[in-house]
């Protein structure tokens, strides 16, 4: 089968499994919404501040508030279609409007601090199994279990006293320098100065996670027999490891890499407050404090989707890496 | 943060399969040519130490326990040593560590004692981390159990919410469960048991489809014992020591998201709580660093002493997985 036909076949296979986790999540998104204290008219009604109970009522029956649950529930999924979230009062926008301004934020700090994480992890994955049971290999073992257990909030405010307090080297939040007029190279570096602190602060946890895992896979590709047949035939140490090591043992980090994206996601929320980030993140928080559920259930529903559109693309890097992966 | 915690750690594949099992010293056959032969006789000569000398002799579980007891002694003591309200003023507010001897982790901006802070904060930590796991794990092996144990189409649909609860970011979900239902301590422990069962059922759901293979299930059920008796007394001890290195991460996670939450200000308002205090302090890390800097600190001990024991166990029970260490 050749590669296009089995990345295909993969694609399909994996959107057929998604429909129902799709479906599955949409209805306990209405569902939360449902529980939700107070609808849109009770928010629309506060804002006025002058509501009477009629109005309240007029407001029901024209959001269709009043509409027994199930047909809500239709009414929602055809929202959905026509990719409405709903509208949030507080900012005056549809809910789609205002995350689709935060998205990008929160994609390109994930992002970066996703490749922070693989290159971090997998080099320090790397020396822990060339070094496997020797001095450097406990040392880093150790660093790692601490990175594991610092909560990012935490570790944010801590690099924010650091290098922006004490040392004053880097800003302390926010995503760019507000009224510069730059661009090209000096754009690029004032943006990788804002990125860097909430990025790294993010990746901590997962630099643990791929090293341990690294390692791991190193050791296990390190025993099999092509290792011995390639230093048999006299290749040099670094080749082995880079050639043939390190390309099999990659396979199970990109696997973890896509299921992490959720968890991301979720340390994105808080990492983001630390830092007021403009991003998806600190929009939920946001949504929290003035208690606007809409906007906080478009941002669970679309963060969730998200997730997914994660897992199909590492079924398909991996049908691409790994011929030995078929359709089940 | 936490999908990641419990599915970055998972012994389970190994476990039930690959548990050396005792073989005589002598071999009662002399041609015994199965690959892995040398494997069991060596794993067998370490099985035969008793558990608790081997957990004894565990640097990781050893560290972890003894810093483990000091924050249990520091909860217990709290009310002993700091018997007013944690949250009440006490002295001139932002008293440095060490300023004033009365107070030795100074007072907070509010002339709050950030050390009855701290040890105070310690139970509501552990509380919430606790029994938070305890739910989940309960849930989770429930599921996981009838989800493994009787396979077909229950067991298709169990998978199915599984990796539902699995897809949607669970912080996500945490914060707009806890939103809905207004935080307190009991909804902030309910909502983080439900959304870390998928962890514990897609463990205990693997590790049953493989142990109701056995012939030690099959033996049970010849001799007719309910489907109930052999779940609880046949296949689930053989899951437990899978499911106890978990429960030791999962508590950390807890601890973990309890404190990003009521760093959130979406803790219990009428308690004080390390996330909280992390969460008024940062107003002040120009100037005040100290009120940061502490109550992350303990965070940071408490997760890594849970995350010690976790690795010490998973050393322990799982030997193949230490070998490869």
């Amino acid at each position: 089968m050749s590669g296009i036909q089995r990345i295909g076949k993969t694609f399909r296979r994996t959107i057929w499994q998604a429909v129902p986790t799709v479906i599955g999540i949409i209805v306990i998104n209405f569902f939360l919404l449902q529980l939700a204290p107070g609808d849109a008219a009770d928010v629309l009604a506060g804002e006025s501040g002058s509501a009477t109970m009629e109005t309240v009522a007029a407001l029901r029956s024209r959001f269709g508030l009043d509409q027994p649950v199930l047909l809500q529930l239709v009414a929602y999924l055809d929202n959905l279609a026509h990719l409405s979230l709903g509208y949030s009062p507080r900012y005056n926008l549809p809910v789609a409007d205002i995350i689709g301004q935060r998205l990008p934020g929160t994609v390109a700090l994930m992002t970066t601090a996703l490749v922070i994480a693989l290159a971090g992890g997998i080099a320090l994955g790397i020396v822990m199994a060339t070094f496997a049971g020797r001095w450097p290999d406990r040392v880093i073992s150790i660093v790692v279990t601490l990175f594991y257990s610092i909560p990012g909030f935490w570790i944010g405010l801590m690099l924010i006293l650091l290098f922006s307090v004490k040392l004053g080297w880097l800003p302390s939040g926010g995503a760019a320098t507000i009224g510069a007029d730059i661009s090209g190279f000096d754009l690029l570096i004032d943006r990788a100065r804002y990125m860097v602190l909430p990025a790294v602060s993010l990746s901590l946890f997962y630099i643990a996670i791929y090293s341990r895992l690294a390692r791991a896979a190193m050791l296990e590709a390190q025993a099999q027999d092509y290792v011995r047949t390639a230093a048999a035939k006299g290749l040099s140490p670094l080749t082995i490891t880079v050639r043939h090591v390190l390309r099999n043992a990659l396979l199970p980090v990109t696997t973890v890499a896509g299921m992490h994206f959720g968890g991301l996601l979720g340390g994105a929320v808080v990492v983001e407050t630390v830092y007021s980030w403009p991003g998806l993140g600190r929009l939920a928080f946001e949504a929290v404090m003035s208690r606007d559920f809409s906007v906080l259930l478009g941002i669970l529903l679309l963060s969730s989707l998200l997730v997914i559109i994660a897992n199909v693309t590492v079924d398909l890097v991996q049908a691409w890496l790994d011929p030995r992966i078929e359709t089940r | 943060m936490t999908d990641a915690t419990l599915d970055s750690t998972r012994p389970t594949e190994h476990s039930a399969d690959d548990r050396p099992r005792p073989v005589p010293d002598r071999p009662e056959w002399s041609n015994i040519h199965a690959p892995d032969t040398h494997v069991i006789a060596i794993d067998a000569g370490r099985q035969r130490s008793w558990l608790p000398d081997r957990l004894r002799r565990n640097p990781s579980f050893v560290a972890g326990t003894v810093l483990l007891l000091v924050i249990i002694a520091a909860a217990v003591f709290a009310p002993v040593l700091y018997p007013g309200d944690p949250l009440s003023m006490v002295a001139r507010p932002l008293l440095w560590p060490g300023q004033d001897l009365a107070y030795p982790l100074g007072t907070d901006s509010l002339g709050r004692d950030v050390a009855a802070g701290l040890m105070h904060g310690a139970r509501i930590s552990l509380l919430i981390g606790f029994v938070a796991t305890t739910i989940g794990v309960t849930v989770g092996t429930v599921v996981g159990a009838v989800a493994g144990y009787r396979g077909g189409r229950i067991d298709d649909f169990l998978v199915r919410v599984i990796e539902l609860f699995q897809t949607i970011p669970s912080f996500i979900l945490l914060v707009v469960l806890v939103a809905i239902a207004q935080p307190s301590i009991a909804t902030v422990t309910w909502a983080i048991g439900l959304v870390t069962w998928p962890t514990i059922a897609r463990l205990v759901r693997a590790e049953f489809r493989v142990l109701r293979e056995k012939e030690f299930v099959m033996a049970a059920r010849s001799l007719g014992f309910s489907d109930t008796r052999i779940v609880v007394r046949e296949i689930l001890p053989n899951a437990l020591p899978a499911i106890i290195v978990t429960t030791s991460v999962m508590v950390a996670t807890a601890i973990l998201m309890e404190a990003a939450l009521s760093f959130l200000g979406l803790g219990d308002p009428n308690v004080v709580s390390w996330g909280s205090m992390i969460g008024s302090g940062r107003e002040l890390i120009r100037t005040a660093w100290y009120l940061t800097a502490l109550p992350g600190l303990v965070i940071v001990l408490t997760v890594l002493s849970l995350n010690l024991i976790g690795d010490g166990l998973t050393d322990v029970l799982n030997p193949r997985l230490s070998r490869e260490r």
